[in-house]
């Protein structure tokens, strides 16, 4: 199960900690809870689990509660498993809040950002955190702005032809090792496992440095997945996309990836074959489809001639 | 399928050298192998890829394999990842 320790929330947005509870907690979901209904004393939906966050509508009703209908609240707020309160627009909570927090463990926090901006960037931060994540063999390089993930078996010239594309002006991400992340609204976007990022490593010549090598120009940090280009020993009894028609896909973290197989020959440029796929790729998310358009003019023809 | 855990013994863990070993012995076969460590899989006849992973000593990594030769493979490389790579 992924989770994320409230400390480092702490440390990622520069809080400061009101109370003097230990910050142990641990934040299991991406959700962020503002605590509106449950102050005014209904619970039945409340999600304790999520971080709450109090601004300055939920502190102004807090301050126009009677002391002991305050304390009620609170105590009941606070005996919930919450992993931590987050007061913005560096307001002073009531110091009901502080001594209940205090009581149960619960961290309680203050930031500068107002509510809406804070609680857009820790959903951004928390997504991003608990985004599913997988490593996948294959080398991804940015061809013209398209992110490419070249996959195969190892041996049959991925590294090869990502160097060649680098050579061609187009950008390394991560070579044999790709940390693959799902985003929101099924982006997938690839990066390199930090000790190899930059390295890639070659039949012959062993261990090279493609930034040193080629300059800062060369190299991506991050890309998003736009298509797959699965490299395979050329089979001459199997029969190839001549036409381009179908469209073949792949999952990755169930997100679908247009996918072209290409067939390896010796001598075959592979590297001109994917600049082509990634042009294409562009053109067809752009509405054009060579393929279409060439079957459709074909059959023109084919009418006219009857 | 076949699926082994090992946890690895010497001192430096899989650095560059035990690396190229596992990989060199990896490819000796047809089966497709992988190692893993913490849910993250890599392919175990790629140099990088296990050397990203980031194996330390006293780890435990899952060697898995597929294929007519798997059963060999993966016996192949327990053995090699206990040896403690001969240091």
């Amino acid at each position: 199960m992924n989770s994320i320790s409230v400390e480092k929330i702490l440390e990622h947005f520069h809080l400061q900690q009101i109370n003097q509870t230990p910050i142990e907690n641990m934040i299991l979901v991406s959700d962020i809870k503002r605590p509106g209904l449950e102050l005014a004393g209904f619970f039945d939906y409340f999600t304790p689990d999520r971080v709450q966050v109090l601004g300055r509508t939920e502190l102004s009703f807090l301050q126009e509660l009677p002391k002991e209908l305050l304390t009620e609240r609170l105590d009941k707020f606070c005996s919930y498993d919450i992993p931590c309160i987050v007061v913005t627009r560096g307001l002073e909570p009531p110091q009901e809040l502080i001594d209940l927090s205090q009581k149960n463990q619960i961290p309680l926090l203050a930031t500068d950002y107002s509510t809406t901006s804070f609680v857009s960037r820790l959903t951004d931060y928390l997504e991003g955190e608990f985004a599913p994540e997988v490593t996948k063999h294959g080398v991804l390089v940015e061809v013209y702005g398209v992110g490419v993930f070249i996959k195969g078996d190892s041996g049959i010239g991925k590294s090869e032809s990502a160097l060649d594309l680098v050579k061609r002006g187009h950008r390394l991400v991560a070579d044999d090792a790709v940390i693959i992340r799902r985003f929101m609204r099924g982006a997938l976007v690839g990066r390199s496992p930090k000790i190899s990022k930059h390295y890639m490593e070659l039949r012959g010549l062993g261990i090279i440095n493609v930034r040193t090598l080629f300059g800062a120009g060369a190299v991506r940090e991050e890309q998003s997945i736009d298509l797959i280009a699965e490299l395979e020993k050329w089979d001459d009894t199997k029969n190839y996309d001549r036409l381009g028609i179908q469209d073949d896909t792949e999952e990755i973290l169930k997100v679908t990836v247009p996918k072209v197989t290409i067939p390896v020959r010796p001598g075959r440029n592979l590297a001109m074959v994917m600049e082509v796929a990634a042009m294409n790729y562009r053109l067809k998310s752009t509405g054009y489809n060579a393929a279409q358009e060439f079957t459709k003019r074909l059959e023109e023809t084919l009418r006219n001639g009857n | 399928m076949v699926e082994k855990k090992v946890v690895i013994k010497n001192e430096t863990g899989i650095h560059a050298r035990p690396a190229s070993m596992i990989v060199q012995l990896a490819n000796k076969y047809g089966a497709e192998v992988t190692l893993g460590k913490d849910g993250n899989e890599v392919n175990a006849k790629s140099i990088m890829g296990i050397m990203s992973l980031g194996v330390s000593k006293s780890t435990e990594v899952t060697v898995k394999a597929e294929g007519e030769d798997a059963q060999d493979a993966v016996n192949a490389l327990v053995e090699l990842l206990e040896s403690g790579f001969g240091e």
